[in-house]
């Protein structure tokens, strides 16, 4: 164990939050702390204050027969040892939850269907426990969507057992005045391997801390975000990636578009290299596109690392208009300019969507760029010319 | 037949030292079936030329016209340009992520004949096209020009040249980094899409090389921003074994 004590040792940083299971230790943000400076609070009142839930997702969904769901007590997600909670959110979730569930993979059960869970919400508060067991050598899509009304606070843990595979969607479609925030954390077993996609395409505001350690050597995640901020839309993934044993790996992918007045996005993209993780892996990208002016996006990778004897570490973000070479070189082709802006947006977000593997979640993704680029008054290809 | 006509053409760039004068007057007339090399020393204004002749933004022209058949191109869009039938093979072409080859080369066929190729004879003309060049079917469904050697993107400037079928391109410096045999298949494919008549080529060039494989008719020395002679091929042969020096300092007498 001495290899684990080592593992999850406290180092002194800011830059990096501390989590912990007890709500007591996440005091009310005053909005000047470091993980809550870029977040506007005031939407947050009720899941930050702990008000009591007065709501409910209706969660539906089809699981596979091997597969088997219960209800979730906070004992059971500290038992489990997964994550413990990074921000007050995820705290109070923890504790006030009134809705939960924990759902169990088998070990070994190979599932070539994506498993797809729809959590809508009618409005009020609601709060969210959930646990995710992913067995040893088992492989599986996981599509969590959310659709909607709702102030949704939630603390959403996946252990991934050794040598398993798993695609893990979380799709953030809600209605134009959802709140939702909360904390998606994954444990990533000894070879096993992970891909995350995260879309936010809809809701007032959208705090997602997005966290992965690793409980094995060898374990690999790949972790990709798409993000659309239209007018007044606040959209905020803050990830970190422990990399807490040796010989692992993780990239991480995340773009965003954003359009309209006060349309606002935040990237944080902390990197924590431990002494004890040699031999490690790391890159961590995230791309903004401002369609108009008027919005604001705020992107911050951070690297920590505790030592040198790795294969390799960095990241990279940029923040811009249109690339003006880019739409030279397609007009020169005679592609009108409107058009050639469509496409090279499509092209942006095309990268990371086909990635995600689910072919339903796909189109709806398109679908919705469709509309973005609509709403930017770039016509439909091959329309006409400006 | 088709004329591109440049006339005293004055262009200027944008630096952090105020605007500074690239071109300073230049005059080239091209017919459809001729080859004109473009030679002359680095910063002499080539690249300048072909870059605002297409219209790329960051080039002001500040007197001077640039008409094909008749049609003022410089009081048209960059796109606009393209459809008039203007081609520009760039010496470092673009990368696009996302956006397939074939995507765009459809995409830009249709933008250029107001409709859409038809998809089976389509997509034959493409992979034919790209495998005369060199490049394999799956360059197709790669992002355009993303992860392509140098050598790649300059064969893919070429496929599209053949595919588009522009009244004139201008070729900026195509050669540049090509190994023997890429500039052999590059220029073959110049070749075809001079033998299928009708068109026009502008080749800029700091080397003779490429002018054993496509054959100029006329050959001009561009020396600090305008034309100082031109000739034959014979005067591409004497460049070879002279070089620029004597036109260089002709220019800084002047």
């Amino acid at each position: 164990m001495s290899n684990l004590d080592a593992a999850t040792e406290a180092i002194a940083s800011h830059l990096h939050p501390t989590a912990s299971y007890n709500l007591a230790d996440h005091a009310l943000p005053t909005g000047k702390e470091e993980i809550w400076r870029f977040t506007p609070l005031e939407p947050l009142r009720p899941v930050l204050e702990g008000a009591s839930a007065d709501a409910e997702l209706a969660w539906s969904g089809e699981l596979p027969e091997q597969v088997s769901h219960a209800e979730l007590s906070k004992e059971d997600v500290v038992a489990a040892g997964a994550q413990a909670p990074f921000d007050r959110v995820a705290a109070v979730a923890l504790d006030h939850a009134a809705q939960s569930a924990r759902i169990d993979i088998p070990a070994g059960l190979e599932v070539a269907d994506p498993i797809v869970i729809d959590a809508v919400g009618r409005g009020g508060t609601v709060y969210g426990r959930t646990l995710v067991n992913v067995g040893a050598g088992a492989s599986v899509t996981l599509v969590l969507r959310h659709r909607g009304l709702a102030n949704y606070g939630e603390l959403t843990n996946i252990v991934v057992g050794d040598g398993a595979r798993l695609n893990f969607v979380s799709v953030q479609d809600w209605d134009d005045g959802a709140v939702h925030a909360g904390q998606h954390s994954i444990l990533i077993g000894k070879d096993a391997r992970v891909k995350s996609v995260t879309a936010s395409l809809g809701g007032k505001l959208i705090r997602l801390m997005e966290t992965a350690k690793y409980a094995g050597t060898g374990g690999e995640l790949e972790q990709f975000g798409v993000y659309f901020a239209d007018a007044g839309q606040h959209s905020e993934h803050r990830l970190f990636v422990d990399h807490n044993l040796p010989n692992t790996v993780s990239n991480v992918d995340y773009r965003g578009a954003l359009q309209g007045e006060g349309a606002n996005a935040v990237w944080i993209g902390d990197v924590l290299i431990r002494k004890v993780a040699q031999n490690i892996s790391t890159y961590e990208s995230n791309k903004n596109l401002l369609l108009t002016d008027g919005c604001r996006a705020e992107s911050v990778p951070n690297l920590e690392i505790e030592t040198g004897d790795i294969q390799g570490a960095g990241h990279s973000s940029t923040t811009g208009r249109f690339d003006d070479e880019q739409l030279f070189y397609l007009r020169s082709r005679g592609i009108p300019e409107a058009e050639a802006r469509r496409l090279v947006v499509h092209g942006f977000f095309a990268d990371i969507i086909r990635r995600i593997g689910v072919p339903e979640v796909e189109q709806r993704l398109l679908a919705v760029l469709e509309k973005e680029l609509d709403a930017v008054g770039l016509p439909a290809a091959n329309n006409e010319e400006n | 037949m088709s004329t591109l006509e440049i006339k005293d053409l004055h262009v200027e760039v944008e630096t952090e030292a105020g605007p500074k004068q690239i071109l300073k007057g230049v005059d080239l007339v091209i017919a459809s079936g001729e080859v004109h090399a473009i030679m002359g020393p680095n910063g002499s204004g080539k690249s300048t030329m072909a870059y605002s002749v297409a219209g790329h933004p960051k080039y002001t022209i500040t007197q001077g016209s640039v008409k094909l058949d008749g049609v003022e191109l410089t009081q048209l869009s960059v796109d606009q340009r393209a459809k008039a039938g203007l081609f520009l093979a760039m010496q470092y072409p673009i990368e696009v992520p996302g956006v397939s080859v074939a995507n765009f080369l459809r995409t830009a066929k249709t933008a250029l004949s107001g409709e859409a190729p038809k998809v089976r004879t389509w997509v034959k003309e493409v992979n034919e096209a790209m495998s005369r060049l060199g490049l394999d079917e799956t360059f197709s469904s790669r992002s355009l020009n993303e992860g392509f050697s140098g050598g790649e993107k300059k064969r893919n400037e070429i496929v599209q040249l053949e595919l588009l079928k522009p009244k004139f391109a201008i070729l900026d410096e195509t050669d540049s980094g090509l190994d023997i045999d890429a500039l052999r298949i590059v220029s073959e494919g110049v070749n075809r899409y001079m033998a299928e008549g009708g068109h026009g080529t502008l080749l800029i060039t700091h080397y003779t090389r490429i002018l054993n494989y496509i054959k100029p008719d006329f050959v001009h020395v561009f020396v600090d921003g305008r034309i100082v002679t031109e000739g034959g091929p014979e005067l591409a042969e004497n460049l070879e074994v002279e070089g620029y020096d004597r036109f260089v300092k002709m220019a800084a007498a002047a």
